[in-house]
């Protein structure tokens, strides 16, 4: 755990196991309960999803008259939250491959988003779910533009962090496009842009068909009005970018949650590893539809500790996994959207300032185990 | 349609393509994949059900004796199981399948009992080598046992459809005259057509049918004298294609055709450790040293993409093409054909094909 977070919650090692084992059990007994409910929930979605889709476009096309307009924007809007955050996040990962349905594979799955789906699933599934919250190797901390940790040593640039994360905010689906061109590896001379040739042709040629069909095919069959599906159309990205920012931030960043160092990380266990994602992820209350639009990333402890699993079961998972983490005196951190959002837009503007000596995130002297008898800090 | 259209349409209807749009209005309304209606479900005997399907526009029609795969979802899992359509060949034409029940057969539990007219199942384009030829044979010997006969019935229709003036002999092995698959159709048949014969031998009520017991090459003149000059066709458990085999050994091997019909989930499952890992993509064969599939794929140096090596991330996903894997996590076995799995979280249990 990094030595810049307050609380380190000293478990022994026996415990660190149990933990990962009742974990284990959960995991274990969803995965064999997975069946016909699961399969029928993710279709409603998707039924869903594509019937908004085409209700939106069709209403686009009128998009001359204002309420159609209106309804039109406000479908396609929702439409492409639900492609992205219920539909396409979770079925990259894998959560329905057991289905064996070749339309619901993680492999195969593309998305309605700018990000290349095979990129995608390099940066989020492995790196960002096996690296978690490690400064360094979790790329999701700041995007390669932001300084979201302490851990990250602050520069001039970083003035801008309230500026870059609106602008990351409103254009999300580029960044998170770009996510693998690893931006400032680039700025920094570290990498050289010709060894992310054939990545860039990738996301070149995904952008190229989502700009074709949203900004020209589409708004070209409305003819001379051709202005309102467009206006309509960057309208439901721009609000599909901006949910989508907000409910990822609301995931890692909220104030409690840990950032770790690669050293403490080295040789984790399953437990530990368990322990890191637990740590490192904040959810967010509200109701159903609430979590359906927000991808079920609204639990975002449950998502990291078991990605693969079909996220419409994360909300039953949740009280377990809490009992757990009651019985072993770990912090979960939950909270409404307006409190865990307000916390991570203070954390971003804090960090847009160079550390204050002895204030909250300086340098803390390194930290020393806090129970010095047979409850051994374990590194994790 | 005319390319620029095409591209077009998959260009407005992308990312996910015109049939994720098309199956929310009709299911079979797909265009770019093989979808059937089933139309008729009738019980033959107690543990079978022959099924009557429509495939849909995107099917290309079947030749007489050749398999399709269907695909089945039980409990929210696509199963794909392969079936000899018995119908007349051509492309417009339904689809008919038996379905026989095995004692532990999912799949073919789950036809038998909950199969119903309306249901839609995924179905592939048919496949293999065992058909009739387009230069239909003078003389033509079927051998078949059990459900085996299901293909041949396939190439019995066409034949009399088409009024095939040579000779057609078939030899039926079934347990009893009850469980004897299309028995009625196959006596009309042979009243209509003086060129078509039918022998049949039921293992189980000796002395009830025209032969008895298991094949046996004295069987093969009292059904049909030339059987030595047909074209013969056998399909069957492997105990009968073996013994059918033998007899053809010398020299007429080539007049002779064989498809098994083996259940998949009767398949044999080993130890850890035991058997061969054929990586298809690579056309790679290793001994199989009992670690995950993704470390033994990387020992034989076969790039095989990997993320987490835990079972999270699923980058390292690949098809099963064939044999049985056993999940390291969950100790879940994978047996059915053309599954995907993770590998590095698999160990094979039997020999291995991985599309790979």
């Amino acid at each position: 755990m990094s030595t810049k977070t307050e609380s380190q919650i000293p478990l022994t090692p026996e415990q660190i196991e149990s933990f990962g084992e009742e974990l284990d059990a959960i995991r274990r007994r969803v995965l064999a309960d997975r069946g016909e409910s699961d399969a029928n929930y993710i279709r409603k979605v998707i039924r869903a999803q594509r019937g908004l889709e085409v209700a939106g476009r069709g209403l686009l096309w009128a998009g001359v008259f204002p309420p159609a307009w209106v309804a039109g924007t406000a479908a396609l809007s929702l439409s492409k939250i639900l492609d992205n955050m219920e539909i396409g996040h979770n079925v990259m990962h894998g959560q329905y491959d057991w289905m064996n349905d070749p339309a619901l594979s993680g492999k195969q799955f593309e998305w309605d988003n700018a990000c290349p789906a095979d990129q995608w699933r390099h940066s989020h599934n492995y790196m960002h779910h096996t690296h978690t919250n490690i400064v360094g190797k979790d790329r999701d901390i700041g995007y390669g533009v932001l300084r979201m940790s302490e851990d990250q040593e602050w520069r001039p640039y970083y003035l801008g962090n309230p500026v870059y994360a609106t602008l990351l905010a409103l254009f999300f689906q580029y960044g998170v496009a770009l996510h693998d061109l690893e931006t400032e590896r680039l700025a920094s001379g570290e990498i050289k842009l010709a060894e992310k040739r054939k990545l860039l042709g990738g996301i070149w040629k995904k952008v190229r068909r989502q700009t074709l069909k949203d900004y020209v095919i589409f708004p070209a069959l409305s003819g001379p009005f051709f202005l309102f599906p467009l206006a309509g159309n960057a309208t439901a990205n721009l609000v599909r970018n901006v949910w989508s920012f907000t409910i990822i931030f609301c995931g890692h960043f909220p104030e409690g949650t840990h950032e770790f160092t690669e050293e403490e990380t080295e040789n984790e266990s399953r437990g530990e590893w368990y322990y890191r994602q637990l740590l490192g992820s904040a959810n967010l209350s509200g109701s159903r539809p609430f979590h359906i639009l927000s991808g079920n990333l609204s639990f975002q402890i449950e998502h990291h500790l078991f990605p693969d699993l079909p996220a419409n079961r994360y909300a039953e998972i949740s009280t377990e996994v809490r009992e757990i983490c009651e019985r072993y005196g770990i912090p979960y951190n939950v909270g409404p959207l307006g409190k865990q959002f307000g916390s991570v837009v203070k954390k971003i503007c804090r960090l847009a300032l160079p550390d204050r000596k002895g204030g909250q995130g300086a340098e803390l002297p390194a930290a020393t185990p806090a129970v010095k008898d047979e409850r051994v800090p374990v590194a994790v | 349609m005319s390319p620029t259209a095409t591209s077009l349409l998959s260009t407005i209807a992308g990312p996910h393509g015109l049939d994720r749009y098309l199956e929310q209005i009709k299911p079979t309304l797909v265009i770019g994949e093989c979808r059937a209606e089933v139309t008729a479900v009738s019980h033959g005997t107690e543990h079978s059900v022959t099924l009557t399907l429509r495939p849909n526009r995107a099917w290309d029609g079947i030749r007489a004796g050749q398999f399709v795969q269907v695909a089945v979802e039980i409990d929210g899992v696509r199963h794909n199981r392969c079936y000899s359509p018995a119908s007349t060949e051509g492309r417009g034409r339904e689809l008919e399948i038996t379905v026989k029940r095995h004692p532990d057969g999912l799949v073919s539990n789950f036809l038998v009992e909950r199969a119903r007219a309306g249901m839609v199942l995924g179905l592939s384009q048919a496949d293999g080598d065992f058909h009739l030829p387009d230069a239909r044979p003078d003389s033509v010997l079927l051998i078949g046992a059990g459900s085996g006969i299901t293909p041949l019935m396939g190439i019995i229709r066409t034949l009399c459809a088409e009024g095939h003036a040579g000779r057609i002999a078939l030899i039926q092995y079934a347990p009893d005259p009850g469980r004897t698959i299309y028995r009625e159709e196959l006596d009309r048949l042979a009243a209509e057509n003086p060129n078509f014969t039918v022998s049949r031998s039921y293992t189980q009520a000796p002395g009830a049918g025209e032969l008895d017991g298991h094949f046996s090459p004295s069987h093969l003149p009292q059904a049909d004298p030339c059987f030595a000059t047909a074209e013969t066709f056998a399909c069957g458990p492997p105990a009968l294609l073996d013994a059918v085999r033998g007899t053809w050994a010398n020299g007429l091997e080539q007049r002779l055709h064989v498809e098994s019909f083996v259940p998949p989930s009767l398949v044999p499952v080993g130890e850890p450790g035991e058997g061969s890992i054929r990586f298809a993509g690579s056309d790679l064969e290793v001994s199989n040293s009992g670690a995950s599939i993704l470390e033994q794929a990387e020992r034989a140096g076969i790039p095989a993409q990997s993320g987490c090596r835990m079972g999270i991330c699923h980058t390292c996903t690949c098809r099963k093409l064939s044999g049985t894997v056993k999940n390291l996590l969950t100790d879940e076995i994978s047996a059915t054909p053309d599954e995907e799995i993770q590998l590095c979280i698999s160990a094979p249990l039997s020999d291995l094909v991985i599309d790979l």
